[in-house]
Order: structure tokens, then C-alpha cells, then sequence
């Protein structure tokens, strides 16, 4: 790719959800010059646009936090760090008031601000005025291709496409930071066409390794037309077709609850019945949620009393755990010279085998935004070496195929992928002649990309998307393989029990050959 | 999916087009193109961004299908999310006032399905 803009930083970020921009943001206000690039809109791109983050909040008590770290280290099954927990509650604690400036703080019910949980839309129109507000340069609309490598293999800048003239972009900074959320392998979820893996791939062609990517699937339920926030469904019954109520065990029991729904599913319609939900909730949806409401209000449906039919929908990496590793408390890749953030980069540090959904995520995308953000902008401060001029780029397939190029059929892919990773029949049964099935599948998906696939333009960046799901669901359904017992949001059908020889932290990587290694034990097993 | 752009109301003034994270639309000599609906992913947020009400996203993420621009007028739904939000008012109007009872009602409601599971029949 030749390009046609060539722009130089201090810090390139890509990505446009919440940790790219707490990344760009706190690098800027360290002095650095900072190029943020986001395939979408900053503001409206990511799943932290269209969703309403609550985030982990501890008030600096010493004893609460020492207890939320307790109980978040039980969820976390042997593969969380207590240090990196405590790290990421004082950072939010901290931080998430800075946006006060730019974002409308409800009332906490007392004579106070009510902090710990934003809106979606509100809370990322109010950093993308932070970040400018610091002097970031935002591009957006212009996603990220591959990345750039100097002669020794540091990373150097990336380029991309920008979407409006189909230029190539090309911006050269010291250090670059991935921050390009999680992979839902484009299920419906609300708020995530736009995360397809990108980062994950661009990474991994730079050498980069992953970690946690076992540690999924899950789905969130939403009427069968689209998917919505899910707070009104938490007291559903559910029935048939034929009005015959399921017997479906509650949200708390986790897995059974999703388990038993898609069985259901899988046999036939389900419809939710949201009469037994909690008196209040109807009166202050619209205020607490208007999109969530609109999805049945301009269907002429009344939530409260009529049945509908529902679906769930594969949340993929993004309530799954995985992501890059970063092999330092920096934030730092096994690339030299680049950094990960947010769902890009994996949270085991702070979730371990669980979900981060529901409050560390957030915590976790802003921190790790902050931490990686403020590493990158001193470390490019000390090189402030010129970026090299004689940069490769290391993006593989869809630009530089290994046969001849040759059209082919990306719908049909996209959907073998993902049902490869949510199929309901695959997902809530998973062992390992499945698991194996799947990734025969998605490995032929690979193999036809990385031998025939090319383009230029905007069907690159599509092309690219697709070659990044495939890529992702063959790290995810390898290390689920390899991970041959149950922990936490890990399922096996096959070893239900959880093994205490294996509280270690599972590496997956490689394009052409996926391979996967134990990581150094994280927990130290009571000695004998 | 986007479903209408109301024509005798927009301004052109190209906020959906670089808001929408799709790229869904193109820029036009008098009012944007619907160019790319494929990359739809009705999340609304053009509607956030049109200060005219011109817009209409259909809940549907498999439909482009909108009522005619007299219904929709009507229906009182163009502009509904932004004034729900309160998204253009001032940031100390109380527009999240009821925000902080999501949680509660998220836990209020599990519970609700835990003890109907529990004393089933
Ligand atoms: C419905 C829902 C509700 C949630 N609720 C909570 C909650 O209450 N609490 C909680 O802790 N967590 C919650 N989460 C998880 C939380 O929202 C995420 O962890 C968080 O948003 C991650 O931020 P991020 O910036 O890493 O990713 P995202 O916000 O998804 O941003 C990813 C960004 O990368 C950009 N991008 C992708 N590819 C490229 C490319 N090639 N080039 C350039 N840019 C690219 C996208 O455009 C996007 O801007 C929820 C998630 C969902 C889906
Ligand atoms: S934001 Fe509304 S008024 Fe502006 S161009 Fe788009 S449709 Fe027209
Ligand atoms: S609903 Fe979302 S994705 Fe669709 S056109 Fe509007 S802003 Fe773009």
C-alpha cells in the first residue's frame, strides 16, 4: 500500500472506544503528540457507545478494597493478580470524575454526584471533547490496515485506509497502542459490528501473543429483531410457542441460565414475559435507557405485557476474557513498542477465568487505557528516535496472499465463523471432538484467505475484518481445546471438574500454525 | 437498520455522516446518501446526532422499512431519543438523574427470577 498521507507522532492509538480514548487522552496530557485513529466515529464506535459502563467502584477504604479484591480473586479462579486489581480500582477511583467537565453526572439519590456508572453515548461524547480538549488528533473513520516495523522488528506506526476517498494512511510514531476493543465475530450484539479483531490480528502478524482466549463464550438475551441493553429481562419467564412455560433456571445461575435458554431455542421459539418485573422499572426505563424502549416502542409492542420472542446474542471476546498479553505492569505487548488496552489486550490480570462484564471491564479499559498511554508517551519521549523512514508492513492476509488472488465469498464465511463460536449446538456443548470439528472448519476459512485473498479500499478493510474473525475464533477454539478442564466461563462438557494442576494461564498464537503453551504458574500450589 | 431520512427536514448539515460508526452514509449535494446499509448496526446513535429530526432507525436489523414521513411525523418518534436523552440540554439538567437505579433494578429483578426458581412447583 502506497500512501498518501503520512502523518508522524509520539503516540499512535488505535481504537476509538473508552481505552483507546483514556489512553490518548492521558498520553497527550503528558506532552506527547498523539494520533488517535478509529475505524468508526470517536463517540459513537465500540461497545462502550451504545452500552452504559458501570464501573468498578471502591471507595479508598482500606478494608473495602482489600474485600473487593478478595472476592473478585475468588471469580477469578487461580488466574488473577490481587496487585493489578488494587491498581485498576485506584485509577478508576481516580479518573472517572475527570470527565465531570464535559458529562452530565445524575444525582446519587443524596446531595451527591452519581459517578460509577455512565451512559454510553453521554460518556463518550465527553471523552472524545477530553481528548481534544488535551490536543489529540482524532482521525475519524480511518481504520488501521497493519502495522509498521523498523528493521529490528519494533513497531513503528501503522497504516490503514481512510473510508471517505479509500486513500492509504500511514502515521509513524515511536510507540503504538492497540486499543481496538473485542471480537463479537459480528453476532448482532448491540454497539459491536465494528469489533472484529483487528488489533488481535495486526498484532499477532507483528509476533504478538495471546492469553485467555479460552475463557468464553457468552451471549446476552435481546428481543429476536435486535440486540438491546438487557436490564428489563432479568425477572423474564419464559414459554414456547405452544404458551407452555420453560423451566429455565435464573440469571445468577450463569452458564445453566444461557445453557437452558439455548436448548430451548434450539428446539423452537422462546418468548420472554416480563410481567413479574421489578414495579418500578417501568416507570424510569425511558430515563434510564431510551434505546432499550425504542426497540419495542416503534414495533408497537408493550414490553411489560405483550410476549416476544428473544434470541440470544454471542458477546464473544468482549464478555469472554481474552485478548493480547501484555507481559508487563505497562501494559506492553511482546512486541517492542507496542502497547494493549481495553478489550484488546486480555483482563485474566483482573477478571482471571471469569467475565470482567458488568464492572471490571470498564475499570479495567480505563486503567489499562491510563497505564499503557502514559508508558507509551515516556518511552516515546526518551527514543524520540526519527521513525524510520524504511518501514515494512507486516499485514499478511487480504494484502499479500501466499497463491494467486481470488474472489471470494465473505458472507458465507462470516456466518461458518460465527457459528463456529456461538452456535448454540457447538457453544453450550463444548468438548473436544466439537471443539475439534469447529476448528477444522474455521482453519479452511483460514487457509482460503491467507492463499487467495486480496483487495484495496474499503472491501480491504472488510476483507480484513473477516480474515481477523477467523483468526480469533482459531485462537479461541484452540486454546478452548487445549484447555481440556472447566474454570469459571470455560465449559467443558467433556471435564466438567476444574483441575488444580491447571490454574496456570494459557498462551495461544501463531497465523499459519496456531500453537498454544502453558504460561509460568500465576498461583503457587500448596506444597506437598 | 437506517430506515428514513426525512428530506423536507434535514439541513445537510452531514452531522450523521460523521458520526455514524458504520461509514453508512455518504455526503450529498443536498442532503446525505444512505450508501453503505449493509454496515448498519442500528444502534441509533445518527438519531443522537441530528439536531433536525430527520432520522428514523427502524428496530429491525434486518429491515429498512419506515412508515411514510406524514406517519412518522405523527408517531411523534423523530427526535424521541435525543429528547429522551436530554442530549442537547445543559449538563447540570438532571438528565441522569434516575441513572444510578440501574443496578438496583438489574438486582431487584435477579432476585425476582431466583426466588420464583426456588419455590417452583
Ligand atoms: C451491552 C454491553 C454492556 C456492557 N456493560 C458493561 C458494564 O456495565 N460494566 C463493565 O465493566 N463492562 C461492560 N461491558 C464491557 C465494556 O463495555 C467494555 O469492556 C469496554 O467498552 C471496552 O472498551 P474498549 O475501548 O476496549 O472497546 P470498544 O469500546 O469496543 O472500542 C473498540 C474500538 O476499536 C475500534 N476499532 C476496531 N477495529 C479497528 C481498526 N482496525 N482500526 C481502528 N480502530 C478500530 C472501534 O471502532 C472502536 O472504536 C459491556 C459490554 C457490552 C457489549
Ligand atoms: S444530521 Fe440530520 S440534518 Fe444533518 S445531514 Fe444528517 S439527516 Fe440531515
Ligand atoms: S443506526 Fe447506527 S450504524 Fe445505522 S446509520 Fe445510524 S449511526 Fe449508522
Amino acid at each position: 500500500m502506497i500512501a498518501s498521507t503520512i502523518l508522524r507522532a509520539d503516540v499512535l492509538v488505535i481504537g476509538g472506544g473508552m481505552a483507546a480514548a483514556w489512553a490518548a487522552i492521558a498520553a497527550a496530557q503528558a506532552g506527547a503528540s498523539v494520533v488517535m485513529a478509529d475505524k468508526g466515529a470517536v463517540g459513537t464506535s465500540g461497545v462502550t457507545a451504545t452500552g452504559g459502563p458501570g464501573h468498578w467502584w471502591v471507595s479508598p477504604d482500606p478494608a473495602l478494597r482489600r474485600e473487593a479484591i478478595e472476592r473478585q480473586e475468588a471469580k477469578a479462579l487461580g488466574l488473577g493478580d490481587p496487585e493489578w486489581m488494587a491498581r485498576i480500582i485506584d485509577l478508576t477511583w481516580r479518573h472517572l470524575p475527570d470527565i465531570a467537565p464535559f458529562y452530565p453526572f445524575g444525582s446519587d439519590g443524596s446531595g451527591g454526584r452519581y459517578v460509577q456508572g455512565v451512559r454510553g453515548p453521554e460518556y463518550m461524547r465527553a471523552l472524545r471533547s477530553l481528548a481534544s480538549a488535551a490536543g489529540v488528533t482524532i482521525l475519524d473513520h480511518h481504520p488501521a490496515i497493519e502495522l509498521l516495523a523498523d528493521a529490528d522488528g519494533a513497531i513503528v506506526g501503522a497504516r490503514g485506509i481512510a473510508l471517505d476517498s479509500e486513500d492509504v494512511w500511514d502515521v509513524r510514531a515511536p510507540t503504538t497502542l492497540m486499543a481496538t476493543g473485542g471480537c463479537a465475530f459480528r453476532s448482532g450484539l448491540l454497539g459491536s459490528h465494528g469489533n472484529t479483531g483487528d488489533g488481535l490480528l495486526m498484532a499477532a502478524e507483528a509476533g504478538a501473543d495471546l492469553s485467555g482466549m479460552e475463557f468464553g463464550p457468552s451471549w446476552s438475551l435481546s428481543p429476536a429483531w435486535s440486540s438491546t441493553r438487557t436490564l428489563p429481562y432479568f425477572a423474564a419467564r419464559f414459554f414456547d410457542d405452544a404458551g407452555r412455560e420453560l423451566d429455565i433456571p435464573p440469571p445468577k445461575a450463569g452458564h445453566a441460565h444461557l445453557q437452558a435458554l439455548g436448548r430451548a431455542m434450539q428446539r423452537g421459539p422462546v418468548l420472554a414475559d416480563l410481567s413479574d418485573a421489578p414495579k418500578a422499572l417501568p416507570g424510569v426505563l425511558r430515563s434510564i435507557q431510551p434505546l432499550t424502549l425504542a426497540a419495542f416502542e416503534r414495533r408497537g409492542i408493550d414490553l411489560w405485557r405483550e410476549r416476544f420472542p428473544v434470541r440470544l446474542f454471542g458477546e464473544g471476546t468482549i464478555r469472554g476474557t481474552g485478548g493480547l498479553r501484555v507481559i508487563d505492569d505497562e501494559c506492553r505487548t511482546s512486541v517492542p513498542g507496542l502497547f494493549a488496552a481495553g478489550d484488546a489486550a486480555t483482563r485474566e490480570l483482573v477478571a482471571g477465568a471469569s467475565s470482567g462484564g458488568g464492572a471490571v471491564n470498564a475499570a479495567w479499559a480505563l486503567s489499562s487505557g491510563r497505564i499503557a498511554g502514559l508508558a507509551a508517551a515516556r518511552q516515546a519521549a526518551v527514543s524520540r528516535r526519527p521513525a524510520a523512514i524504511t518501514a515494512r508492513g507486516l499485514g499478511r492476509v487480504g494484502l499479500r496472499p501466499r497463491r494467486a488472488p481470488q474472489p471470494l465469498e465473505l458472507a458465507a464465511l462470516a456466518q461458518a465463523v460465527g457459528s463456529a463460536v456461538h452456535g448454540y449446538d457447538q457453544a453450550f456443548q463444548r468438548d473436544k471432538a466439537g471443539l475439534a470439528r469447529s476448528a477444522a472448519t474455521v482453519d479452511a476459512h483460514w487457509r482460503g484467505l491467507a492463499d487467495h485473498a486480496r483487495a484495496g479500499g474499503r472491501a480491504l478493510v472488510e476483507l480484513r475484518a473477516q480474515a481477523a474473525m477467523t483468526a480469533t475464533a482459531r485462537w479461541s477454539l484452540a486454546a478452548a481445546l487445549a484447555r481440556g478442564e472447566s474454570r469459571g466461563l470455560h465449559v467443558r462438557e467433556d471435564a466438567p471438574a476444574t483441575d488444580p494442576a491447571k490454574a496456570h494461564r494459557l498462551l495461544v498464537g501463531g497465523l499459519d500454525r496456531v500453537w498454544t503453551r502453558a504460561d509460568h504458574p500465576v498461583t503457587q500450589g500448596v506444597a506437598a | 437498520m437506517i430506515a428514513a431520512l426525512v428530506e423536507d427536514r434535514c439541513t445537510n448539515c452531514n452531522a450523521c455522516v460523521r458520526a455514524c460508526p458504520g461509514f453508512v452514509f455518504d455526503a450529498g449535494a443536498d442532503r446525505p446518501v444512505i450508501a453503505r446499509i449493509e454496515a448498519c448496526q442500528t444502534c441509533y446513535l445518527c438519531e443522537l446526532a441530528c439536531e433536525a429530526d430527520a432520522l428514523w432507525v427502524n428496530p429491525d436489523e434486518a429491515s429498512a422499512s419506515a412508515p411514510s414521513p406524514a406517519e412518522l411525523a405523527r408517531s411523534g418518534q423523530l427526535g424521541q431519543i435525543r429528547r429522551d436523552h436530554g442530549w442537547n440540554l445543559p449538563l447540570d439538567a438532571g438528565q441522569l438523574d434516575d441513572y444510578r437505579l440501574l443496578g438496583p433494578l438489574l438486582n431487584e429483578g435477579a432476585d425476582i427470577a431466583a426466588r420464583r426458581y426456588a419455590s417452583r412447583g
